[in-house]
């Protein structure tokens, strides 16, 4: 049994090393709020007051026509990219204009997943995983670090193997589910996800579809998901938000939004490539929102 | 302040129990952690019922520990049983690091590989130098092929381009040659000969030297990260399916631009040098400018400038090579491009050199010395 000095060595060097700057869970209803937002490169503006809340616990898919920018807001809310006016707050803190150092309090708390995983290519994928880790809680032993990394790679859905490699020798869809994995290090309540299926066969993309589906459960995520795949949007997604003319025009699961007369939303879910999703997705019997608009119809 | 997740021991009836007490998330686990894995008595019992929010990384812990004790878990909330079942599911002992070899044999087995890349990458390199004269071929029986405005392009940026910082340095060593001459030639009251030294020096070695250091570094490395970033893009692939062969479209014009222009830098850079020499001497040596280069005339037999005229087009035909062959070689990430452009400058300058050696030998021994 350890003694009571020892004890205290032990949380002084657990204190030396970590950073002061960690707080705990969001409790509120929205972990995204935005409003007013207006983004714009040279004369092109992008957005115009765009206003968006996301609700703890829910999928939100992201669609809109090429150019819409979906990637630009995303990259709002994470800070990658300076907004001209509007407010945007995460986890009820306003991330606009803030220190980079106060911010880090709320980075620690979301995980990213880019479009082409954006690994660190001279790392493997365990240690791409170990990064985020390192950076917010260095307090962490690197034994712990090393099990963690290699759980959250299996969690992802890899073959354990995997996590020697390095990101040159994996394919597309593995790459995809090694940004997963570190994504998730830090078992973040907010996961953003650009394109997830994209460049994916049916069959990874279903995979990596239901793959989110169960983590979110699971871990109790609040997922923002980008994506032009309509199986994704019918299969997992709660509910959907349509970014046209530069806001957002509508949110809500796809009966509601079939509902609406706007007509880009029209031709994008009742095109055949949309109906197909649909009855694929009715077929299998898991396409969520799908069922539960029906059974409020009921 | 944080509120780290700790622990206390209670037993009863010979059953040691841990019951964990507080939050367990990545932010508060790191203290309890250390803790248990200090902990060498063993533990039959682990008691969650008095633990708050908790992650995946605190259900590994709780998980682990149990593991390693054959342990019981008891009082886990309904979260906490779904998160101890995901980590459970995902539980693996896999190296996390590529696997190595202990150091010496690591040293041998590098050295072997090195050695056998070396013979391959020289073979390789004869294989490509066959295929650009094949190309080359090519271009000359089907003239109409050729691409006159990919030529004239590089023109522009390997010669052109470089006309201003080529000038400018070749003054400058000029000038140096010059000065430092005079300061060893004054103690034999030889000073007149600066001008020999800076004439003849110019004309057979620097200006073609520094030129080909200069193009290389400048037009070596762009055509190997040119070629080796259109390579990662597959953009030399889509070529080769649309029927454009890439050694035609790409490389040849590239070849055939450092040839043609390093000549004519190569002359220009040893003229400035001059110039450099003839400004310095006229300010420091008392030699009147004028005379500087009249002298020049006289003190420097044509065939210096034959020297330095045959081999420019050599060494520009070995630095495009390098650059065009290492950029062919670009595979996997756009760390690859990087390596293969400093590779491109450092073979280029290195086999310019050694040829220069060769070179000087060759050329005295014809009597051109």
């Amino acid at each position: 049994m350890i003694d009571e000095i020892e004890n205290e060595e032990l949380l002084e060097d657990v204190l030396d090393e970590a950073r002061s700057d960690v707080v705990g869970h969001f409790d509120g209803e929205y972990p995204i709020e935005i409003e007013g937002l207006r983004n714009s490169f040279g004369s092109q503006v992008i957005h115009e007051n765009l206003s968006l809340k996301v609700r703890r616990g829910e999928i939100l898919g992201v669609v809109g026509g090429s150019g819409t920018g979906k990637s630009v807001l995303m990259r709002s809310i994470i800070g990658l990219q300076m907004p001209d006016e509007g407010e945007i707050r995460v986890f009820g803190k306003n991330t606009i204009g803030v220190m980079p150092d106060e911010e880090s309090s709320v980075r620690s708390r979301w995980g990213v997943l880019f479009q082409g995983g954006a690994l660190f290519s001279t790392l493997t994928v365990a240690e791409n995983v170990e990064v985020p880790l390192k950076q917010f809680f260095p307090e962490i032993d690197a034994e712990l670090r090393h099990e963690i990394a290699r759980y959250k790679v299996v969690m992802s859905g890899l073959p354990e193997e995997a996590a020697a490699k390095y990101p040159s020798e994996l394919s597309g869809g593995m790459r995809k589910r090694a940004g997963l994995a570190r994504a998730l290090a830090l078992d973040p309540e907010l996961l953003f996800l650009d394109e997830p299926t994209a460049g994916l066969d049916p069959i990874g993309a279903a995979m990596f579809d239901s793959l989110t589906r169960e983590l979110t459960d699971t871990l109790g995520l609040t997922v923002f998901l980008i994506t032009h795949d309509l199986d994704t949007l019918y299969a997992i997604c709660d509910r959907v938000a349509v970014i046209a003319d530069r806001e957002v025009i509508a949110v809500g699961t796809i009966p509601e939004l079939l509902k609406t007369d706007h007509p880009w939303i029209q031709e994008y879910f009742n095109g055949p490539r949309s109906r197909a999703a649909r009855a694929t997705s009715e077929a299998a019997g898991r396409g969520k929102s799908v069922d539960k608009g029906a059974d409020g119809k009921a | 302040m944080r509120d780290w997740a700790d622990f206390t021991v209670e037993e009863a009836g010979g059953r040691m129990t841990v019951v964990l007490e507080g939050a367990l998330l990545v932010s508060t686990i790191a203290l309890l952690d250390r803790k248990l894995r200090a902990m060498t008595d063993p533990v039959q019992e682990i008691d969650m019922s008095r633990t708050g929010d908790i992650d995946t990384i605190g259900a590994w812990t709780v998980y682990r520990f149990a593991n390693e004790n054959n342990a019981v878990i008891v009082g886990a909330s309904e979260q906490a049983d779904i998160l101890l079942q995901a980590v459970r599911d995902s539980a693996s002992t896999a190296p996390i690091e590529p696997p190595r070899l202990p150091v010496i044999p690591r040293v041998l087995d590098d050295t072997g590989r090195k050695v056998v890349a070396f013979g391959q990458g020289v073979l390789r390199f004869l294989g490509f130098l066959g295929a650009v004269i094949v190309a080359l071929g090519a271009v000359i029986r089907h003239p109409r092929r050729f691409r006159y405005r990919a030529l004239v392009r590089q023109f522009d940026l390997v010669g052109v381009s470089a006309l201003g910082i080529v000038g400018l340095m070749s003054f400058l060593i000029g000038i140096v040659i010059a000065q430092q001459g005079a300061a060893q030639l004054r103690q034999f009251g030889a000073e007149i000969y600066t001008i020999n030294l800076t004439g003849r020096l110019s004309f057979r070695e620097l200006g073609v030297l520094m030129t080909a250091i200069m193009v290389a570094g400048r037009s070596g490395s762009a055509f190997a990260a040119q070629i080796g970033t259109m390579k990662l893009t597959e953009e030399i692939d889509a070529m080769r399916t649309i029927g454009v062969a890439p050694l035609e479209a790409l490389i040849v014009p590239r070849i055939l631009a450092a040839v043609l222009m390093m000549p004519l830098l190569g002359f220009y850079s040893a003229l400035l040098a001059i110039v450099g020499g003839a400004f310095i001497a006229d300010l420091t040596l008392g030699i009147p400018f004028m005379t500087f280069l009249s002298r020049i005339q006289e003190v420097v037999p044509i065939h210096d400038l034959w020297v330095g005229l045959v081999k420019a087009p050599v060494f520009g035909l070995i630095i495009a090579l390098a650059g065009c062959y290492q950029g062919m070689q670009v595979q996997g990430n756009s760390e690859d491009v990087g390596l293969r452009t400093t590779k491109a400058v450092v073979q280029g300058i290195f086999m310019v050199i050694v040829l220069d050696a060769f070179f000087a030998v060759f050329f005295s021994e014809v009597g051109w010395g």
